[in-house]
């Protein structure tokens, strides 16, 4: 495991974590979500004091903590903060619009902060709000969280009735109003400007950029798009410091991390963890290894159903970060983590993800709105065999062809499981092939 | 497609549909709807106003509801909005119903995680029940979709019925729940997993112990 620091540097700290680092203490839901209770856990708790540090020192502690964006793309969440307008010129207001809408296969931990730790988002959606002199906070959530969108309307209204939010929030003298919004089930409206669109009324198809949301995003106006999570976690990170914040993780990947762990391990979850952890102590420790063992694992899909898979013996001892899963040929995405045994039809699984992104393509750019389902169709016939052993690399191509060629990154990501299925596994797939045209014996399942 | 839906008689659906209008309290809660968006930009309330009136027409049908054309064109106006923005947004997100449900919308999640948990054997349980995908069953109890990732994937396999999740299912423990509303009782919902409450690691707890049985404040640890 390589790490960036000189080696004067005390070794990063890539957990276990302890009880007390841990933002989201009521993660599962053991206590209530309501303002007594997150109060009594930490929340709300002079959060006049932190809006008094000003939005400059607001930004640059953000920034000095290293978080990186919790969405997938990994953009530095305090640098993001800065590029929106220090005044306006033009009357136009600035909003802030929290993005709820979990869709990726894999993903599951902004459901769990809405429904158990509302406060957290709220009150980040404040402070965040203040720091880029946003008017309103949109939390888009999507539309098949019903219940935890109405924790969440429910924690929204504990906040105006306490005076959290709204007029003179928090006594700050600043008016800042936060709205749920609900989805519709639509995946693409993830992507920012699909958002923004969905926002406006219209159907959720993303816009060109630029201009980017922070020049004319929502209703034209300067516009910051944030995960659930990058808010949530804001407040802490001013509470208890910057360098507090980056002391977990290594160079370039700090913080603490929500993963989402799927699939054949014997005890999924969700659980925050150091970035940077170790792939087998986060299986280890929080999940109980794989199902039948280490040597029964197959392959692991660690960031979300966008990324490419990782086969066992790479992933094995590879740091759970932007950079470790990027070295493998991956990424951390979301940190939904997909664990597949020796049991799993690995072309089907990944067919399964080619048949997503298929029904999600949202139609606007022809090679994504063809090529997804093209390229489903042929992992179709891949999983059974029925196929020449040359489509193999006409398939890669196509991927090539649609990856790059659209507005937004769902081209990219109905390109890239593919791509990382015939890098690790182009023999299981030719096995099919010539056992379909009878050229080899059957055999047992070899993947 | 062979196999799509039949869109209703619209004649028949006009007659049925033509004078929908929002209840007093759709019409309230509509209102407060419009107003989190500023002057002029009411359209933004415009999935929120469809799934009210969705809800509103499964109230008055006893099934999940769906969108007759005359119910689409009242949302229209009363957003100020032309029929076909709306109509368009109606068919791009996966929440409309374009055609009516039954009493139940058994949506069972088939994305990879819950594949990888068993996800076709509850697809199997709901066969063999009598139910097929995209069509209702005689009764009018049961309408069967798979539906892509609901975001529950640590505790899958799992599927959403009406407004609630069933998680960590098997195909046992589907049979019970289709049984149960069938009968007319609401099972528990959440996970379905003895001993587990959210998606912590079932058993042992392996962190946030001290959660479990008190609001623990970690803040003196700081």
């Amino acid at each position: 495991m390589a790490d960036a620091t000189t080696p004067s540097a005390p070794p990063a700290f890539v957990g276990p974590l302890a009880d007390k680092d841990r933002i989201f203490t009521n993660l599962y839901g053991y206590q209530p979500w309501n303002l007594d209770a997150a109060r009594k856990r930490g929340d709300w708790d002079e959060t006049k004091k932190l809006l008094e540090l000003g939005q400059d020192q607001i930004i640059d502690t953000m920034k000095a903590s290293g978080l990186r964006g919790r969405g997938g793309a990994g953009f530095p969440t305090g640098m993001k903060w800065s590029f929106m307008p220090k005044e306006s010129r033009d009357g136009r207001p600035s909003f802030l619009v929290i993005n709820a809408d979990e869709s990726e296969p894999g993903s599951c931990k902004d459901r769990e902060i809405i429904r158990h730790d509302p406060h957290k988002l709220i009150e980040g959606a404040l402070v965040a709000g203040f720091a880029m002199r946003a008017r309103a906070a949109y939390i888009y959530i999507r539309g098949e969280y019903i219940q935890e969108a109405k924790v969440l309307e429910a924690a929204i209204n504990e906040a105006y009735a306490a005076g959290l939010i709204g007029k003179n929030a928090c006594k700050s003298g600043y008016d800042f109003d936060v709205f749920v919004h609900r989805g519709a089930g639509a995946y693409i409206c993830g992507e920012e400007t699909a958002m923004i669109e969905s926002l406006e009324g219209k159907k959720g198809q993303p816009r060109l950029k630029p201009p980017f949301p922070a020049g004319a995003g929502l209703y034209g106006c300067p516009t910051t798009v944030n995960n659930v999570e990058s808010i949530a976690v804001a407040p802490t990170i001013l509470r208890r410091g910057a360098a507090w914040f980056a002391g977990f993780g290594r160079e370039n990947n700090k913080g603490t991390k929500l993963f989402q762990i799927s699939g054949h391990v014997n005890r999924p979850c969700v659980v925050e963890e150091s970035m940077s952890i170790p792939f087998r102590e986060l299986i280890e420790r929080h999940c109980g290894g794989i199902r039948g063992g280490w040597d029964n694992l197959l392959a692991v899909i660690p960031g979300g159903s966008s990324v490419p898979l990782v086969p066992a013996a790479e992933i094995m001892d590879a740091p759970m970060d932007f950079d470790g899963l990027r070295a493998v040929g991956s990424g951390l995405g979301t940190a939904g983590v997909i664990v597949m045994d020796k049991s799993t039809d690995i072309v089907r699984a990944i067919a399964r993800l080619s048949y997503f992104y298929k029904h999600e393509s949202c139609g606007q750019c022809t090679p994504c709105r063809e090529g997804t389902g093209w390229m489903w169709r042929v992992m179709e016939r891949l999983v059974r065999g029925d196929a020449e052993v040359e489509e193999i690399d006409m398939l890669l191509q196509v991927t090539k062809q649609v990856e790059g060629h659209t507005i937004c990154a769902l081209g990219d990501a109905a390109a890239w499981p593919i791509q990382g299925l015939i890098r690790h596994f182009r023999p299981e797939i030719e096995r099919r092939i010539a056992v379909k045209r009878g050229d080899a014996p059957m055999m047992e399942a070899a993947e | 497609m062979a196999d799509a839906p039949q869109i209703p008689d619209e004649a028949a659906v006009r007659a049925q549909w033509g004078d929908f209008a929002f209840t007093s309290a759709n019409m309230a809660r509509a209102k407060e709807l419009i107003s989190h968006y500023p002057e002029g930009r009411q359209a933004s309330a415009v999935l929120g106003l469809l799934d009210l009136a969705q809800r509103q027409v499964g109230e008055q049908t006893n099934t999940q509801g769906w969108l007759p054309v005359p119910v689409i064109e009242y949302v229209a106006q009363q957003l100020d909005m032309p029929y076909m923005r709306v109509y368009e947004v109606v068919t791009f997100f996966g929440m409309f119903n374009m055609v009516p449900v039954g009493r139940f919308h058994v949506q069972v999640c088939g994305t990879t995680p819950c594949m990888l948990r068993g996800s076709d054997d509850l697809l199997e349980t709901c066969y063999k029940r009598g139910m097929k995908k995209r069509a209702t069953t005689a009764d009018g109890l049961f309408t069967l979709s798979e539906i892509e990732c609901i975001g529950n994937c640590a505790s899958g396999a799992v599927v959403q019925i009406n407004d609630d999740n069933y998680e960590d299912l098997t195909a046992e423990r589907l049979d019970y729940i289709l049984d149960e509303l069938a009968a007319g009782r609401q099972p528990k919902t959440g996970t379905q997993e003895p001993g587990r409450h959210t998606v912590e690691p079932v058993g042992e707890p392996t962190n946030l112990a001290a959660m479990m049985t008190e609001n623990h404040d970690y803040r003196g640890e700081w």
